[in-house]
């Protein structure tokens, strides 16, 4: 048994409860030991690509219990990647965080830190309450997070963020108690197993139970009827924390692929994820079609972030609810792509805010911008890569989406809201843009430059947001490695038999008893 | 037994939905404490309801699962504290928003 596989979980949970005790530590020292943990995160990270590579699934069994009776982390190709992409993701929060915004309010580091063991275990669990727990954990710390810096935009979107995803804990227990009852486990594993052989009158209640979950993980995730807290939680919240929570909707997307394709998706014949899948296709759509109009009325650059997490959040919905494998690779592909990017625009409507004088990221209000030539272009880059346009991942991922749905039915609607939607970025990026960086020098160009002079351009924050535009770059630069990689994840998660044997394999051949 | 526990749930959990979709943060609040009452009381009665059994191994001849035991402890613990969090963040929003209601001002105070 290979311990490597629980550091993701214990290193954040060592490191925040040490900053939760050491608050008195000096800022300085806080910030590296953030940062230190997320450098080791990153290591980790990429040691679990490597090894997810190896070995298609890697087991840690917790306690040493055996599976089904203890808790399973389970390392695969797909939970590798998230964890590699959360890693990094995290580490540029903090490094931005890091020049200032984690003053504002007190314990950033440490919630930081346990927002990042909440969402690594949510990677790497095989269990389904497990899985609720890490939930509540990697929750809890976003409503501290949220509320990071106080004020009353925070206070507001906190309470509707906090109440709507207490009322999803609660469906969630719902769907586990129903699961249990019918089949007397939560080892995921086991569940797919056991839903796969169910007698016919157990049919309707777990489709019931897939429903809720549905709507569980739709709520993590933004989907449509239950999307309406976040353009404005993200635009409240602090940048580095609206950064980092653009993995939080990818969460969700990561607890539908695992649940619904998994653990509801074993039985070839008639699998007992029909009825999501069904649900999920027109919803995703309307999401999709929602967050552009959304983009486009967005009267600052953090909303029209927020609404663009939402984009990406009915592609990524909608790729999935057509199930297919091929599918499945290309929208990973773009998950990568889009969580980068909309991270970056979170960081860089707040860089462009600190240097204009008066408006912070709003659209409507004219004013003079400091050191012009280097935002400007940042953004044109940003807003290219973000745009879908080439050479960057995103002109990638969505030309490898169309092509693989090509064959799939109900592929013109979603061409359609792909491509109509990409439009829609692109004129709302592109007015942005020219407003800010145009408009305001025919304004008072001797004004700008005595602000420039007060504020001179921070390039360590300047420097973290290209950094991750390069990224984005280079995910295009090598996108033939990183494709036969997620192909090979997406493989192995329409392959739920070998999930199963992986995690069951020692259990059944010592004469345990799986399903009657 | 059945009965009592069905209707139970029923009235926690319709009543915790119908509190949860009131306009003022403390019923809110109220209603997501029933509901998350109704859940914990569903999750406990999934290990079968029985009497006499306890859920120890070796007692009596047919011992109840403890598991569901062990889950409601976590979803008690779990709800418990947020339901601690979400009143002082209910608290802190009316204080500085100065209205109680979720939305953070009255859509129609000015009718009134």
């Amino acid at each position: 048994m290979n311990h490597l596989m629980i550091l993701p979980v214990v290193i954040p949970l060592l490191t925040g409860a040490f900053l939760l005790v050491m608050y008195r530590y000096n800022i300085g020292r806080q910030r590296s030991l953030g940062i230190g943990s997320c450098l080791l995160l990153v290591v980790f990270g990429i040691w679990a690509v490597l090894q997810a590579g190896v070995a298609d699934y890697t087991l840690y069994r917790l306690g040493n219990w055996a599976p089904p009776f203890g808790i399973v982390l389970v390392l695969d190709r797909l939970s590798a990647v998230m964890l590699l992409l959360t890693a990094l993701l995290s580490l540029f929060c903090v490094l931005y965080a890091s020049r200032g915004s984690d003053r504002e309010g007190s314990h950033f580091h440490a919630l930081m830190q346990f927002q990042l063991m909440g969402i690594n275990g949510a990677f790497l669990t095989g269990d389904l309450f497990n899985l609720f727990v890490f939930f509540e954990v990697l929750l809890i710390a976003s409503y501290a997070l949220l509320l990071h810096g106080g004020g009353r935009a925070r206070s507001r979107a906190g309470l509707h963020y906090v109440i709507i995803n207490l009322a999803g804990s609660a469906l969630f227990l719902l769907a586990l108690g129903i699961l249990y009852g019918l089949t007397g486990t939560l080892n995921m594993a086991d569940l797919a197993h056991r839903i796969a052989n169910a007698p016919e009158a157990d049919l309707p209640l777990l489709k019931a139970a897939s429903l809720l979950l549905m709507v569980v993980f739709g709520i993590k995730a933004a989907l449509l009827p239950l999307l309406f807290w976040l353009p404005r939680a993200y635009s409240a919240a602090s940048a580095p924390v609206a950064a980092l929570f653009a993995i939080m909707t990818k969460v969700g997307f990561y607890a539908m692929v695992r649940v619904f394709l998994v653990v509801f998706g074993l039985d070839d014949g008639a699998p007992a994820n029909g009825t999501v899948m069904a649900w999920l296709w027109p919803t995703a759509l309307i999401t999709l079609a929602l967050g552009a109009i959304g983009v486009l009325g967005a009267a600052s650059l953090r909303t029209l972030t927020a609404y663009m997490v939402i984009v990406s959040v009915g592609i990524l919905m909608a790729t999935l609810s057509r199930n297919d494998e091929q599918l499945l690779a290309a929208s990973l592909f773009y998950l990568l792509h889009s969580t980068c990017m909309t991270a970056v625009f979170f960081l860089l409507a707040d860089l462009i805010g600190h240097y204009r004088d008066d408006g912070y990221d709003r659209f409507s209000i004219i004013s003079p911008l400091a050191h012009r030539w280097v935002l400007g272009t940042v953004f044109l880059v940003a807003a290219v890569s973000m745009a879908s346009l080439p050479p960057f991942s995103g002109f990638v991922s969505k030309a490898w989406i169309l092509q693989s749905s090509l064959q799939l039915p109900g592929y013109l609607w979603l061409w359609a809201a792909i491509l109509i939607s990409g439009l829609l970025i692109i004129a709302a990026l592109s007015r942005a843009g020219s407003g800010w960086f145009w408009r305001p020098q025919e304004h008072s160009a001797t004004h700008a430059r005595t602000v420039a002079k007060t504020r001179g351009l921070d390039h360590a924050r300047t420097a973290t947001v290209c950094v991750m535009v390069a990224i984005s770059f280079s995910l295009a630069l090598f996108a033939q490695p990183v494709m036969d990689y997620l192909e090979a994840a997406a493989k192995l998660v329409y392959q739920p038999s070998g999930y199963v044997n992986a995690v069951l394999g020692d259990y059944i051949r010592q004469g345990g008893e799986v399903a009657e | 037994m059945e009965l009592v526990i069905a209707i139970t749930l029923g009235v926690l959990t319709s009543t915790g939905v119908y509190l949860i979709l009131r306009a003022r943060t403390f019923s809110v609040v109220l209603g997501l404490t029933l509901l998350s009452h109704g859940v914990n009381l569903f999750l406990f009665s999934m290990g079968r309801l029985t009497t006499a059994s306890p859920a120890v191994v070796g007692l009596v001849s047919d011992p109840t699962d403890p598991l569901p035991q062990a889950l409601v402890l976590t979803a008690i613990v779990i709800s418990f504290s947020m339901t601690a969090f979400v009143v002082v963040l209910a608290l802190k929003a009316a204080v500085e928003l100065r209205s109680d209601h979720v939305d953070g001002e009255d859509p129609n105070e000015d009718r009134q």
